[in-house]
């Protein structure tokens, strides 16, 4: 999960990281009244979980509380890359004496952590990684041994920051060592670290991603789900258990492996090309050991979508018994009729492995109109793509 | 022969009086596998049946292979108690360890994988994988055994069921091995690590790589392939569709920037000669087509 500055901060303040206070707001209103309750020139920032906010115009400085709310006004519902925003975050605006850099990261090709440092700070570190290579100091972060007083001065020494510096970054990297592991991060970023004129370090924003996987030791982490910005449809299957993302075409996608529903979505994108270009309409993963009743919960998210023209069932049986996803289908649409929901969108099915026929001939003595069996996988995506189209 | 498992392997079980881990030790030993002994701390003493075997269990894995010589573990106890389970049987130095479990943090991923590497006495694969077969011999891990039979491609697959799919398709021809290494963004055993056993293996002569978005593993393995592998490779990768940054049910299936695309992936591979399917049968007809030509 990716969290936004606020929350970064918030984590950042709770491990001792030196960062600024702030008031997020959902209106504009607020934003004034937040400005002049830090009586301060202040930041307006848009909250949102991608980069390029300063040039997407989402961060503004306002020297007064009607040009906080005036700022926070054009701010708020802003599309930055595709994420809009529904609140800002108002801080005191910092005098700054140098911008810094540095983050803690999975690194996966080298399967260990990454701890990367640059005097660089404040622009995009994508574009310091390519114009200036040597200006990004990259440090293996062994994670037996972690950041300690010494692994940090490497750090610092390698990035060459300013010996008035010095100590209070050594400092600050072994704290934010302890946001990345006690906190089960996967990125832990401060772009930009700010030196202040009396010399303080600083983390002016910050950018947290937390592991998902961890969940089970940080109840607390749950309190940061933002469930307003999220996919009406993708809430729903959360709740269900199921592992579903939305995406933007027209079939509908149902199957068992994450690698072959990945690989299901390419297939259906590749027949809709002779389709005028059908594609998916979302990711759904019912993984190993489906049920019948995790059939009907998925089949009941696609069918719900009204982007969705036609759905693609494609179950490979390992230890998923495909007799076992053929009930889950036909109670599925018994179920929503029941409920008075007309099912009339076509389902595609292909059923293979485990057993495949008994699965077959459970879908062939249901005798539902909707439903049709496929031979193959690549035969199964022509005729939903085909029947999308229509 | 085969890679990393063989008729001769002695299989440990950690998390064998669970359900999945009874259920699959049970699978394991119908297709032949020869478990030997299974680990949960506190159960240590009794024996446990299962397809008419009866299993001795231990409190730990130090017991278990003192008392039986175990040399592979597969590990199946849940995310929770995942890494003390893995860095026990890394102390215990047995040389293969596959970690079934899916939803391990990656922290302590990070650490048993930095363990193991130190050790250098364990391989690990995993975790989230399906583990792997050689059919016939030996199967450690969630394959359905019955698939496919032996045979002479090598298979090494990040997805469970494209593992299955693959399988599935070239199930006339059968497998010297198969191994699904893992989609979780750390993993123990790499593409690399399989092509090279495979190259080396004398029952291996046609290698199937399925790979899937995110990290640059695919893109390594293209570079390790172009110098050091002489078999024929035919390769497949899924997540063309999958849009950047969402993570697509595999914690390491996610796209950032422009690293770890599909597109990237399948571009290293066919310049490093490697034949990629578009759909895992046109893959497939691939394998086979490379597999006849052998035999021309």
């Amino acid at each position: 999960m990716d969290l936004y500055e606020y929350q970064a901060k918030e984590l950042f303040a709770k491990h001792g990281v030196n960062t600024q206070a702030g008031i997020v707001v959902t209106d504009s209103a607020a934003a004034g009244k937040a400005a002049a309750e830090l009586n301060a020139t202040v930041v307006v920032k848009a909250q949102v979980k991608t980069g390029g906010r300063g040039k997407a115009g989402g961060v503004k400085l306002a020297t007064s509380a009607a040009e906080a709310q005036e700022k926070a006004e054009a701010i708020l519902g802003l599309d930055i890359k595709g994420h809009i925003v529904h609140k800002v975050l108002i801080t005191p605006a910092a005098d700054i004496a140098s911008e810094y850099y540095v983050s803690f990261l999975l690194d996966r090709s080298n399967r260990t952590f990454l701890a990367m440092a640059s005097v660089e700070g404040g622009m995009e570190i994508e574009e310091v990684a390519v114009t200036k290579p040597e200006a990004l100091a990259k440090v293996a972060i062994d994670p037996l041994v972690g950041v300690t007083p010494e692994v940090a001065a490497t750090i610092v020494d390698t990035a060459k920051f300013p010996a008035d510096v010095r100590d209070g970054i050594i400092e600050m990297l072994q704290k934010l060592w302890d946001v990345f592991v006690k906190e089960d991060a996967t990125l832990v970023e401060v772009n930009p670290l700010v030196k202040t004129p009396a010399g303080d370090v600083m983390a002016l924003d910050g950018k947290v991603t937390l592991d998902d996987n961890a969940d089970f030791r940080h109840p607390d982490h749950a309190a940061l789900v933002d469930l307003a910005t999220e996919n009406g449809l993708e809430l729903r299957a959360k709740e269900k258990g199921l592992n579903y993302v939305k995406l933007d075409g027209s079939v509908g996608i149902i199957g068992n492996g994450a690698g072959l529903v990945m690989s299901t979505l390419d297939v259906v994108a590749y027949a809709g090309e002779n389709f005028g270009g059908v594609r998916p309409a979302n990711f759904l993963d019912i993984g190993g050991g489906a049920s019948a009743q995790v059939m009907a919960d998925g089949l009941e998210i696609v069918l719900g979508d009204p982007d969705v023209k036609s759905v693609f069932v494609n179950v490979f049986g390992g230890i998923t018994a495909c007799d076992a996803v053929a009930n889950g289908i036909v109670q599925a649409i018994a179920m929503l009729t029941q409920r008075g929901e007309q099912v009339s969108k076509p389902i595609v099915c292909r059923l293979d492995g485990n057993n495949a026929a008994a699965g077959r001939a459970i879908l062939a003595e249901a005798n539902l109109a909707v439903i049709r069996v496929a031979e193959t996988m690549d035969d199964a995506a022509a005729t939903v793509a085909e029947l999308a189209s229509k | 022969m085969s890679i990393f498992l063989t008729k001769a392997s002695k299989v440990l079980v950690q998390g064998i009086t669970g359900s999945e881990g009874s259920k699959h030790a049970a699978r394991m030993i119908a297709a032949g596998t020869t478990i030997v002994a299974g680990v949960t701390p506190g159960k240590g003493g009794q024996s446990i049946e299962l397809s008419g075997v009866s299993v001795p269990v231990y409190n730990s894995v130090t017991e278990a292979v003192a008392a039986t010589g175990a040399d592979v573990s597969v590990v199946f106890v849940p995310p929770k108690f995942a890494k003390d389970a893995v860095i026990s049987t890394i102390e215990a130095e047995v040389p293969l360890c596959v970690v079934i479990t899916e939803g391990i943090p990656v922290h302590d991923t990070a650490e048993f994988f930095a363990l193991a590497q130190a050790s250098g006495k364990t391989r690990l694969i995993g975790p989230n994988c399906p583990g792997l077969i050689t059919p016939g011999e030996s199967n450690v891990g969630i394959i359905p055994a019955d698939i496919s039979g032996p045979g002479r491609i090598g298979l090494v697959s990040k997805s469970g069921t494209l593992t299955y799919q693959m399988m599935f398709e070239l199930r006339d021809i059968g497998f010297s091995t198969a191994v699904g290494i893992g989609g979780d963004p750390i993993i123990g055993t790499t593409h690399i690590d399989c092509l090279k056993a495979f190259q080396e293996d004398p029952d291996t002569d046609v290698i199937v790589m399925i790979g899937e978005i995110g990290g640059d593993a695919e893109e390594r393995a293209a570079a390790y392939i172009a110098e050091h592998v002489t078999k024929p490779v035919v390769g497949y990768v899924a997540g063309f569709t999958a849009p950047e940054g969402k993570t697509m049910g595999h914690a390491g299936a996610i796209v950032s920037g422009s690293s770890g695309t599909a597109e990237g992936k399948q571009e290293a591979l066919e310049a490093a000669g490697v034949k990629v399917g578009r759909t895992p049968s046109a893959t497939a007809r691939l394998a086979r087509e490379a597999y006849e030509n052998l035999s021309k």
